[in-house]
């Protein structure tokens, strides 16, 4: 049976991790190929890097990350940050990643969603949705990496995504990122009902009964988190471990 | 070892031919008939739709190159799916080396389609899968599937049992990504390598 997954994302800046801790482990906990290598080995799922780098050089920069981490990296990744376009899409699957986050782009123009799987197949575009509960009990859609307010509602945006073509929803809380108390458990598990793709639960993972709540309650597909991995508040073995043993599907 | 990647149209070959050095073989990627032929084992892989790589395949006369290979060959993805008689995505007939034919899996009201994540293998019946544990997670990524049958060498479970692995004389067939599934995979490319 399919098992649930667990994904750490991995923020990118000029080429480097940021957030990124010490780790006895490895040498450099700021080379996203070494810090990603460490998790593959540790027993994650799969791997996001996040570029939130803002400069013209990006795309090549992106791009030969892509390619380092292939090389070293035997599990599936994510590449993601600012693609706006067929163009940056190739040249990302070209250099060896496996699937792509779009976000603001693809909202502010779903037909590169449609183009998107029609051209590259929608198992490797991932519509990244960043949400915001509102004072009014609603969740709506924000952009720019949470900066700019849409009227549009998450529920919505994400039913169009899947329409379009999307193959997977990556779905944060900005409510419940960096939070540490736990997933958002009613828009993921609305969601997740609402349409017929995986969906990637982020933000506000703290605990490792948070997951297992994302999972069981959440009725998300995978979870995903940052921090709590790279300070080593929770390690991937141990979080793995506890939700096998709370019987969910796991892959150990 | 000589290892030839055949080289179409079809998306996810630089991980495999990655996969393929972390163990210590440098494959080359090519559509040239002669390499293809001559090499020590051929990988057939591929990630996306039937219809337009077969029609590929076809303009460059790939598709008789391929099925008339007699060293080991290895389908991967969509490759295997290619490798089947017929798809029913897009309708699409196709190279007949299997029996077997890929159809889409119908929704069911609890699982997504496409089934994208790790799941298990079963029911081992080559020597691909020797010295895996029972149940190998490995990571799939597909929205069709090919049909239990007579040249299924392991099996999986998502909404209904179906074949994780082909084989029929020289050729194998995994629908899974060995080159995404991390010790699991390599030990089952690392088994076809060391195919006699």
């Amino acid at each position: 049976m399919l098992a649930k997954r667990i994904i750490a994302c991995l923020d990118i800046k000029n080429g480097r991790t940021v957030k990124g801790v010490n780790f006895e482990n490895i040498r450099d906990a700021g080379d996203p190929v070494e810090l990603g290598a460490f998790y593959a080995a540790a027993g994650i799922d799969e791997l996001v890097f996040l570029d939130i780098t803002a400069t013209n050089e990006k795309r090549k920069t992106l791009a030969d990350l892509a390619k380092k981490i292939a090389g070293v990296i035997n599990i599936p990744f994510t590449v993601g940050g600012g693609v706006a376009s067929t163009e940056d899409v190739r040249v990302l699957l070209q250099n060896g990643a496996d699937k792509i986050a779009v976000n603001s782009a693809a909202f502010k123009n779903p037909e590169l969603v449609a183009a998107l799987a029609k051209e590259f197949g929608s198992q490797c575009i991932v519509v990244a949705i960043d949400t915001k509960q509102e004072a009014d009990g609603v969740w709506y859609v924000y952009l720019n990496g949470g900066t700019v307010a849409t009227k549009t509602t998450c529920l919505a945006w994400a039913q169009e995504a899947a329409k379009l073509g999307a193959g997977e929803i990556l779905l944060t809380s900005m409510n419940h990122d960096g939070t540490k108390a736990g997933f958002a458990l009613d828009i993921t598990r609305a969601v997740s009902k609402a349409v017929s793709i995986p969906v990637i639960a982020s933000g506000g993972g703290g605990t490792m009964a948070h997951f297992e709540d994302v999972f069981t309650t959440g009725a998300a597909d995978a979870a995903l988190a940052a921090s709590i991995f790279h300070f080593k508040e929770i390690e991937v073995f141990a979080l793995k471990s506890f939700l096998f043993d709370k019987g969910l599907l796991i892959r150990l | 070892m000589n290892v030839a990647i055949v080289k179409y149209n079809a998306g996810n070959i630089l991980s495999v031919t990655y996969a393929l050095e972390r163990l210590g073989v440098s494959a080359v990627l090519t559509d040239d008939v002669e390499l293809l032929q001559k090499a020590d084992r051929v990988i057939f892989p591929g990630v996306g739709e039937a219809s337009n790589a077969m029609a590929y395949l076809k303009e460059r006369n790939l598709d008789i190159v391929i099925k008339t290979l007699e060293q080991p060959v290895l389908g991967i993805c969509l490759g295997m799916q290619l490798l089947c008689s017929y798809s029913e995505e897009n309708n699409t007939p196709c190279l007949s080396v299997f029996d077997e034919r890929v159809v889409s899996f119908l929704p069911n009201g609890t699982d997504k389609i496409p089934q994208v994540g790790w799941n298990t293998i079963s029911g081992y019946g080559s020597t691909l899968f020797n010295g895996l544990v029972p149940d190998a997670y490995c990571y799939f990524v597909h929205g069709y599937y090919a049909a239990l049958g007579p040249d299924t060498i392991a099996t999986t479970h998502y909404i209904l049992p179906y074949s994780a692995a082909l084989q029929k004389n020289n050729f194998y067939g995994v629908q899974f990504h060995p080159e995404k599934s991390a010790a699991v995979g390599e030990k089952i490319l690392q088994n076809f390598l060391d195919i006699k």
